[in-house]
């Protein structure tokens, strides 16, 4: 028994798995530790918000500032301010003058700005220009010359009488330090379409969904192995009925069943629990045709014999001369089911048959709401694309774990 | 028969009871255009202290119907009848009384142990099942060290062993410890020496004749080999698709085969039997 223990925790691949997934559950358990809130709390006026950090303009304002001078100060400015459009048209102007196109790197601000320089003329009539293109360059060239020379902006408060005070300058040259500023949150995986910091939520998330494969997956290997057990080893008239369910559940596609039982309940009663034991109620069918078989063939082995022939009971049999020969392989079935639950609530979730959306967010709801939102025709990958990644890592460690185990357990199959 | 003063043979004929007689003991595998028949209608009487052998090809139905006299698969037809009186394993009771009575050694000793668990369990298993299960662990060792001694295995060596540190011929002799300590009046061997080399299997069964020779239970032998059976038994019958094609005493049936089969498994038996002249026949 120790000499398996062993050998498991050899197999390349059954460490590899174990080491992802308890990197997950560390995350689970430390994250909400450092970074502690309700996950679905919405705390983003509007949708999408990139990752980063988000610094409080008041604060940032009214904190002490030091000055550096830095050399590409202006030039960082300028790009930031200079829209994508606003460097379209630069080209196009810059192409008419007789630039070739060649010399041209939109991505590259200053070499930009200094063919601008050298080439706009507020007088020029280049070929192909109306009067109002000629227009639109002349105010383009002027904001490029006012955030160029960077001048201080005024802060102004409004006092009792509605007068605006002075209260302070802010000029190119000003820096607070991030630390000095009072509220900075940083999102590092920005928020959702409500505004909820997406991170906090994928972590609550996984936590939801890795519970869900657990509820889901017990309980389907539970139902499955005492099914299978039973009507392998009993055989009969017993072994006809369960064959009989087993048929119509293998016949019927369980998620159609699961489609119809979910929908059945009700938005207002399905909490993730509920999801989960219905996933785990309609998924035991072939773990219980799989025990069933395994069974079968070892009831037959002379060991039951001998042990029948002992006078033990049903019970002891089962329990210790055919338990312990399918044991590794209901452990497989077992992790096996534990990432097919997680996936069927990812599917059911996607149809929008999961659980209730206002207690807890799961990896399928995330989803959900990325798709219904757009995030992927928006950009906001960060809605999405962590989302799949982590549902992934979970399926993809219980999977190496079982082809770990897998090759440790039935040694003949190994490649 | 006086069991306390060593084995008597038994007498045969009218006058003795058997132990365990069948008539028209039938078991079919399967329904409709898939049923085979594995054992046909088969008769047979065996006596007390009587070494009988079942002999028959692969495929002929010798375990199928070693497990129906093990109460292990149930009877399609027919009726079993043990110490005179029709048996009746209905209840769980009912069957322990029975196993009390009639164990078995399978073929195969390497599926015959429950790897999970060490080979001491095997045997206190068989000591509780004759009302041991109270007795002091020193009485359950000296008892265990006793029937070890009985099929030359040493019990130190192998206490806390298990099974598959054992080589097989050592596993099929605990088997028959396994018998010595349980002391059925019935004892059925379906091919215990199969699977095992030569040198073991001549082990074995001198084992098993002195286990009879002991204890006077009736021992049934199954097995493919008619040399076997002509060295070890009283009496044989040979099975053919499920059939007793012909019985008597080894004497007889082998010297003096009467079915075609027979003749048949005869002229099979390779030369290394050739002083008993089988040439004759
Ligand atoms: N569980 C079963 N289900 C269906 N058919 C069976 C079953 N067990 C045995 N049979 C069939 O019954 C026939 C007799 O089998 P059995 O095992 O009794 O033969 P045997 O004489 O013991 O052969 P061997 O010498 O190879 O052990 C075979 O044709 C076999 O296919
Ligand atoms: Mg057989």
């Amino acid at each position: 028994m120790r000499n398996t223990f062993r050998q498991v925790f050899h197999s390349p691949r059954f460490v590899t798995g174990f080491v992802i997934f308890i990197f997950l559950l560390v995350t689970l358990i430390v994250y909400p530790l450092v970074s502690p809130g309700d996950p679905l709390e919405m705390i983003g006026l509007g949708s999408f918000f990139k990752p980063g950090t988000y610094i409080s303009v008041l604060d940032a304002a009214g904190t002490p500032a030091q000055t550096l001078k830095l050399p590409d100060a202006a030039d960082k400015r300028l790009s930031s301010m200079l829209s994508e459009s606003d460097r379209v048209s630069m080209l196009r102007w810059l192409t008419a003058v007789g630039v070739p196109e060649s010399e041209i790197d939109l991505q590259d601000t200053s070499s930009l700005l200094k063919l601008w320089r050298e080439n706009y003329d507020a007088k020029a009539r280049p070929k192909g220009m109306t009067m109002s293109d000629r227009r639109f360059y002349q105010r383009l060239d002027e904001q490029l010359e006012s955030a160029g020379s960077a001048e201080a902006l005024t802060l102004m408060r409004q006092d009792e009488a509605g007068e605006n005070q002075e209260v302070g300058r802010v000029s190119g040259t000003d820096y607070v330090n991030v630390k000095d500023v009072a509220n900075v949150r940083t999102l590092p995986l920005g928020t959702d379409n409500f505004g909820r910091d997406t991170l906090k939520e994928l972590v609550s998330a996984m936590g939801t969904s890795i519970r869900i494969g657990l509820i889901a997956g017990s309980i389907a290997t539970c139902i499955g192995l005492l099914l299978g057990l039973l009507s392998g080893y009993l055989g009969g008239f017993v072994d006809d009925l369960i064959m009989f369910f087993m048929n119509i559940f293998t016949v019927i596609p369980s998620f159609v069943i699961l489609i119809l039982i979910t929908y059945s309940i009700g938005q207002a009663y399905r909490g993730a629990d509920t999801v989960a034991i219905v996933i785990g109620l309609t998924s035991w069918v072939w773990t219980g045709r799989s025990v069933r078989s395994q069974v079968i063939s070892l009831r037959n082995r002379d060991h039951v014999n001998l042990s029948r022939l002992s006078g033990h009971s049903l019970m002891r049999i089962i329990l210790t001369d055919i338990l312990p020969y399918i044991a590794s392989y209901v452990v497989m079935a077992f992790i096996l089911q534990i990432s097919s639950g997680i996936l069927a609530e990812a599917q059911l979730s996607l149809l929008g048959l999961g659980p209730r959306t206002t207690e807890v967010p799961t990896l399928g709801l995330m989803m959900n709401w990325a798709m219904l939102y757009s995030a992927h025709i928006n950009g906001a990958w960060w809605a999405y694309f962590p989302v799949i990644l982590v549902i992934t890592l979970i399926t993809f460690s219980l999977n190496l774990m079982n082809t770990g185990l897998d090759q440790v357990f039935n040694p003949t199959l190994r490649d | 028969m006086n069991k306390s003063e060593g084995f008597v043979p038994a007498e045969r004929g009218e006058h003795a009871l058997p132990c365990l007689s069948g008539r028209g003991v039938t078991r079919v595998f399967g329904t409709g255009a898939k049923a085979t028949v594995a054992v046909d209608h088969v008769d047979f009487d065996f006596h007390e202290g009587e070494f009988v052998s079942i002999v028959g090809e692969s495929g002929s139905g010798k375990t199928t119907l070693s497990k129906m006299l093990l109460g292990l698969l149930s009877v399609t037809e027919g009726e079993i009848s043990f110490q005179g009186k029709p048996r009746d394993i209905s209840t769980r009771r009912r069957r322990r009384e029975y196993w009390q009575g009639i164990q078995a050694i399978f073929q195969d000793p390497y599926s015959s142990f429950n790897t999970f668990h060490k080979i001491d369990a095997v045997l206190l298993d068989c000591i509780a099942m004759r009302g041991g299960r109270h007795l002091p662990m020193e009485k359950k060792r000296e008892m265990m060290a006793e029937a070890c001694g009985f099929v030359n295995l040493k019990f130190e060596e192998l206490t806390n062993k298990y099974p598959f540190e054992l080589s097989g011929g050592q596993m099929q002799r605990l088997m028959i410890a396994r018998i010595f300590l349980l002391r059925p009046r019935i004892l059925l061997a379906d091919e215990p020496t199969s699977m095992i080399d030569a040198c073991s299997r001549s082990t074995i069964l001198d084992m098993l004749l002195n286990l009879r020779n002991e204890t006077g239970m009736t021992i049934i032998f199954i097995t493919h080999d008619i040399g076997l059976a002509y060295y070890t038994s009283d009496s044989v019958y040979i099975m053919e698709h499920g059939r007793f094609v012909e019985s008597g005493s080894a004497h007889d049936v082998i010297l003096h085969p009467k079915a075609e089969y027979t003749r048949r498994l005869i002229s099979d038996v390779p030369k290394i039997y050739e002083p008993w002249d089988l040439s004759t026949v």
